[in-house]
């Protein structure tokens, strides 16, 4: 899967938890939690619909890698090559 | 038979919009089903019927404004003798208008129903009680003309005899001006000002603060997360909430309504809980009998009621029934919180975020996770002695997290 598919695949988790966000607007590098209103619930529904999309484990130490778009891909990135 | 009513959804609700009826006549209902979707200043809710049987008559058609406490439809109880066929409570509606309300000798009176300022139990004799019951008149949207606003016979009549005078939108307006999320942002602006403008009026507000180490409850739980897959983990405010409706069972004196001379205390420990909408506003439904809940049981029903918050599509009893009101702005970077008490309830308690800070253990200074729990509380109703028991219970059950 490539950078491309795995941002598709994060902005549809965000579009779930955010309805309003626009993937158009959101900056790559600029944490997720500043660019959209999200609460401790909204970022758990975010990471339980990658999970689902992408069947893998992520763990609670991991949720710092999905701060930014970017760290996000690259996290995902690593954990599917390595799967 | 059984009269089915608009429900009181709010401290200031006065009246809602019937959007649909999920039975219909001839269906079975049992205790507990969703029957029908009103439209309040707090979003769509869903209402549960209260008794099982068949619903026999509906008396409001969709798309109707009409006032809390208008019988919406009759539901004719199980195990109920049949009965003599009762007068039609109000006229087969002609199109797009309706008028709501059981035909009444008396001439229609302009409505005498005002802001309850007496909380959600209504003062009143028992014939006052059941005259209201036999007329179809919530008590709740009376006002009380009697000593300290008890509500008298004659209240009741007059009440009745206003209800007469109910009007109604065309449905095809009324509908669609709901559903616009901007008239539906208006509407909960104003319930919160409403509600909040009357809390800071008539409570009599103190506030009491504590800082709580966090570090045995996040530890504890950060351990329990680990062996979990992400769909079943749970949020560290799951533990907060429990920790607070345990710590009520200690001082029930805060998990009371105010009645309009004095805090009832309730027994049942019902939990508010302050959700943000994502276009503004808030609101705070509750989660039922927290206090016997698993933190599991209690982690899923806080997502459901969170994501049926952000949906609008809330249950009656969820917006009628919360005890006490916990509030959560920690999200947001904040350090404290001092909350507004939603009246009826004679109390709140904000949490803050968690931030680390140098915390004495054992003689050495450490740092630590430490959350500020700020309980605002009805001074009628308590002391800052039994607030100061209650912060110190929430403290202690948050130490011990696996007892949670």
């Amino acid at each position: 899967m490539n950078r491309d598919e795995l941002k598709d695949i994060i902005l549809s988790a965000l579009i779930g938890v955010a309805p309003e966000a626009d993937p158009a607007t959101l900056r790559d590098n600029v944490p997720l939690r500043d660019q959209l209103d999200l609460d401790s619930m909204d970022f758990l529904n975010f990471i339980i619909a990658i999970h689902k999309r992408l069947g893998l484990e992520i763990a609670e130490t991991d949720y710092p890698h999905f701060a930014t778009l970017s760290s996000a891909i690259s996290f995902l990135e690593s954990k599917l090559s390595k799967s | 038979m059984a009269e089915f009513l608009m429900p009181k959804l709010g401290t200031d609700m006065q009246e809602g919009i019937l959007v649909e009826w999920l039975k219909k006549p001839g269906d079975a209902v049992h205790r507990g089903d969703l029957i029908a979707e009103v439209e309040t200043d707090k979003g769509t809710i869903q209402v549960e019927c209260f008794t099982s049987g068949v619903l026999e008559q509906i008396l409001v058609p969709e798309g109707s404004t009409v006032p809390v406490g208008t019988v919406l439809a009759i539901i004719k109880e199980e195990g109920a003798p049949p009965e003599a066929i009762r007068q039609p409570v109000v006229a087969a509606p002609a199109a797009g208008q309706t008028a709501a309300a059981k035909p009444l000798e008396a001439p229609p009176l302009a409505p005498t129903v005002k802001p309850s300022t007496v909380g959600q139990r209504a003062l009143m004799s028992p014939a006052a009680r059941k005259r209201a019951r036999e007329l179809g008149v919530d008590p709740e949207s009376i006002h009380g003309t009697g000593r300290g606003g008890a509500i008298s016979l004659e209240d009741v009549e007059k009440a009745a005899a206003a209800k007469a005078a109910v009007s109604t939108a065309p449905p095809a307006t009324t509908t669609a001006s709901v559903s616009e999320p901007a008239a539906r942002m208006a509407r909960i602006r104003q319930a919160i000002a409403a509600a909040m403008s009357r809390s800071k009026r008539e409570i009599p507000h103190y506030y009491l603060s504590t800082s709580i180490d966090m570090h045995s409850a996040l530890s504890w739980l950060a351990e329990k997360n680990a062996a979990l897959p992400v769909p079943d983990r749970i949020l560290y405010a799951t533990l907060l909430i429990k920790a607070v409706a345990l710590a009520l069972r200690e001082t029930p004196e805060l998990n009371a309504l105010w009645d309009g001379q004095q805090g009832v205390i309730a027994k049942d420990i019902h939990i508010g809980v302050a959700v943000s909408l994502r276009q503004g506003g808030l609101i705070a439904p509750a989660i039922h009998h927290v206090d016997r809940l698993s933190l599991e049981e209690l982690m899923v029903k806080l997502r459901d009621l969170v994501q049926r918050t952000r949906t609008g599509a809330l249950r009656a009893s969820e917006m009628t029934d919360p005890t006490f009101t916990v509030t959560n702005l920690g999200e947001q970077g904040v350090e404290s919180v001092y909350g507004i008490i939603n009246p009826p309830q004679v109390a709140i308690v904000g949490f803050g975020s968690i931030v680390q800070r140098p915390w004495i253990v054992d003689g050495q200074i450490v740092p630590r996770p430490i959350i500020t729990a700020t309980l605002a509380a009805d001074h009628r109703v308590s002391d800052g002695h039994r607030g100061g028991l209650f912060l110190r219970a929430l403290d202690r059950w948050l130490q011990e997290p696996a007892k949670l």
